[in-house]
């Protein structure tokens, strides 16, 4: 008689979860569709907020593409910077995970050393932090001039900006760290028992069941990583401003320069549109890859 | 012998490479008490003289606005902004997670999609949106997204969190007289206490260190949080007073840090459960 009930229910709609998520509905139509839906409108618009949009086509995408030297630098900042900080961020994380995932002791008290730097974010005071560490007579060169090295301008020199700029980042691997460690923990035992009986040698476990068991995660860490990379603004922003020479001149400062100092909001939403499809593109890219180096233990998605 | 050794290196590498990623940190605490020649004048930790100084000015922060000024707007920013967040992902969390609707998939897979929907892609029609509503430097900018459940990244940990308490559960309360809204009151909340506080434990600090939608949403300096005024010190700052910077950079990052140590069982959890940035 139970089981029949709720079979019943099972099968029936219950329309009062559509009550339940009705501030999500809201929220995803007033916040995000419809301003995913004007910033493309608007990216046809000469926009000033001073005058309505006037449209003027692809004017916008054409200046960006052929007269603006800065989306050109920026574009190869970013893409450097993503290219260089994601990857090293994770494999620090990972390497990392893998340590503390041997049975060793304290693990909890390496966990907490290395997650701290993290939950600072990308917060204004880490940013400056990071200035006086990395400045020209800062501590670091302090430091290295008692053993007697020269150390360059971290943050002034063009060649040395933009990877200072990139440790910051893979600084706070904390947070991949910890969802390593979980997925670690999530290999079942038994594998490496099996694996054991059969006279495999570590190295081989490794790479034959530790690595592919932790790949989903790995995909997962990549694109959420990615995503943030290419949208960072505030340490560029706080430290170098962009600079010296736009060599830190992430796409990010350039579209909030565009759009929230010089209001020129048509622009700046094409700039935030050609941003979302090289996201969308480059996230398109992984995945595909990714059915190559993936192992799904049900054959099912990661969400 | 040998395998103990490797034990050991393995120990002493990871304590190496922890102290090197804190050692900033404890540096910057150290060096908020030091006199301003001091700082960069010698590359010992510990102040040779404890000084108040730099606190006390700079607290004073622009003058007319100071770091207490700062600091309660923080609060009336990211407190609302807390609540408001875990108040909407919960009902919303709860409706995905136990009930049939029509399209519930494809509204689920939307919800998720929006997990990687880029801030920079919508912040500047928001940014009209709220000049229009006249909500621009007011904390609006933050609670109205917040109680919209905005927040994919929480609605999506407590949905994984509910489907993990058994149904039966429901059922039996439903049979006891409990109707859809109390089973959650009753039920899934007294249940769902860790990962509420967790969740509510990332939007504190995530709020709280925010600075890119700050910086755009808030202008005045009446309403200054704790990161622009910080950020205003720093412009402000006669060049040498690295002292005063560096002490409320210590103001700032204190209240994320206290959370953090107070409560770290529910960041590891919270990030293991489900886990995306920080």
């Amino acid at each position: 008689m139970q089981i029949s009930a709720a079979k019943k229910i099972k099968k029936k709609y219950d329309y009062v979860g559509l009550l339940f998520i009705a501030p999500w509905i809201i929220g995803f139509l007033v916040f995000q569709l419809y301003p995913l839906v004007a910033s493309f409108i608007y990216s046809f618009t000469d926009y000033s907020m001073l005058n309505n949009p006037s449209f003027i086509g692809l004017k916008n995408y054409k200046d960006i593409f052929t007269t603006d030297a800065n989306f050109w630098q920026s574009m190869k900042v970013t893409m450097i910077y993503v290219a260089v900080s994601v990857p090293l961020k994770l494999v620090v994380a990972l390497f990392i995970a893998l340590i503390l995932n041997v049975k060793i002791k304290f693990v909890g008290f390496f966990r907490t050393l290395y997650y701290l730097p993290s939950i600072m974010g990308g917060s204004v005071a880490i940013a400056v932090l990071w200035r006086f560490l990395f400045m020209k007579d800062g501590f670091l060169n302090k430091l290295l001039t008692t053993i007697n090295i020269q150390g360059p301008d971290w943050l002034g020199d063009t060649r040395f900006s933009l990877f200072t700029i990139s440790l910051l980042t893979v600084w706070q691997f904390g947070s991949s760290m910890v969802l390593f460690l979980a997925g670690l923990k999530q290999i079942p035992e038994e594998l490496y028992e099996a694996a054991k009986m059969d006279g495999a040698t570590k190295v081989r476990v490794f790479f034959t069941i530790t690595i592919p068991m932790l790949t989903p995660i790995v995909l997962f860490n990549i694109i959420i990583q990615m995503i943030n990379s290419f949208q960072d603004f505030t340490a560029a922003f706080v430290i170098t401003n962009g600079g010296p020479a736009n060599s830190t001149y992430l796409y990010g400062i350039m579209l909030y320069q565009n759009a929230f100092q010089f209001f020129k909001m048509g622009y700046a939403s094409a700039m935030s549109w050609i941003l979302f499809v090289i996201i969308i593109a480059v996230t398109a890219l992984i995945f595909k890859s990714s059915s190559k180096w993936t192992h799904y233990e049900d054959g099912g998605g990661i969400i | 012998m040998k395998k103990s050794l490797g034990r050991l290196s393995i120990y002493v590498f990871l304590f190496v490479v922890g102290f090197i990623m804190v050692y900033p940190l404890i540096w910057m605490f150290f060096s908020s008490f030091k006199p301003n020649d001091e700082i960069f004048g010698s590359i010992k930790l510990l102040p040779t003289q404890v000084i108040w100084d730099s606190y006390l000015n700079g607290w004073k922060g622009s003058g007319q606005f100071s770091f207490s000024v700062f600091l309660m707007n923080s609060f009336k920013l990211v407190l609302p902004t807390v609540v408001f967040t875990i108040l909407s992902s919960t009902l919303v969390a709860y409706g995905f997670a136990r009930f049939n609707f029509p399209f519930k998939k494809q509204l689920f897979m939307l919800m998720i999609s929006t997990l990687m929907l880029p801030n920079a892609v919508v912040i500047i029609p928001r940014y009209i949106q709220f000049k229009n509503l006249g909500w621009l430097d007011s904390y609006l900018t933050f609670t109205m997204p917040a109680l919209t459940a905005c927040y994919p990244f929480f609605i999506y940990m407590l949905v994984q969190f509910f489907r993990g308490v058994p149904k039966e559960l429901d059922e039996s309360a439903k049979i006891d007289g409990c109707n859809a809204f109390t089973i959650l009151i009753r039920i899934l909340l007294p249940l769902s206490v860790p990962a509420l506080i967790s969740a509510a434990l990332f939007q504190f600090i995530w709020t709280w260190n925010d600075f890119f939608n700050s910086l755009i949403y808030i202008n005045s300096v009446k309403k200054f949080t704790v990161t622009l005024g910080l950020r205003m010190s720093l412009d402000n700052a006669a060049t040498a007073n690295w002292n005063e910077i560096l002490a409320m950079s210590m103001v700032a990052m204190l209240p994320c840090v206290l959370l953090f140590f107070g409560a770290q069982k529910y960041f590891v959890e919270g990030i293991s459960t489900t886990g995306l940035k920080g």
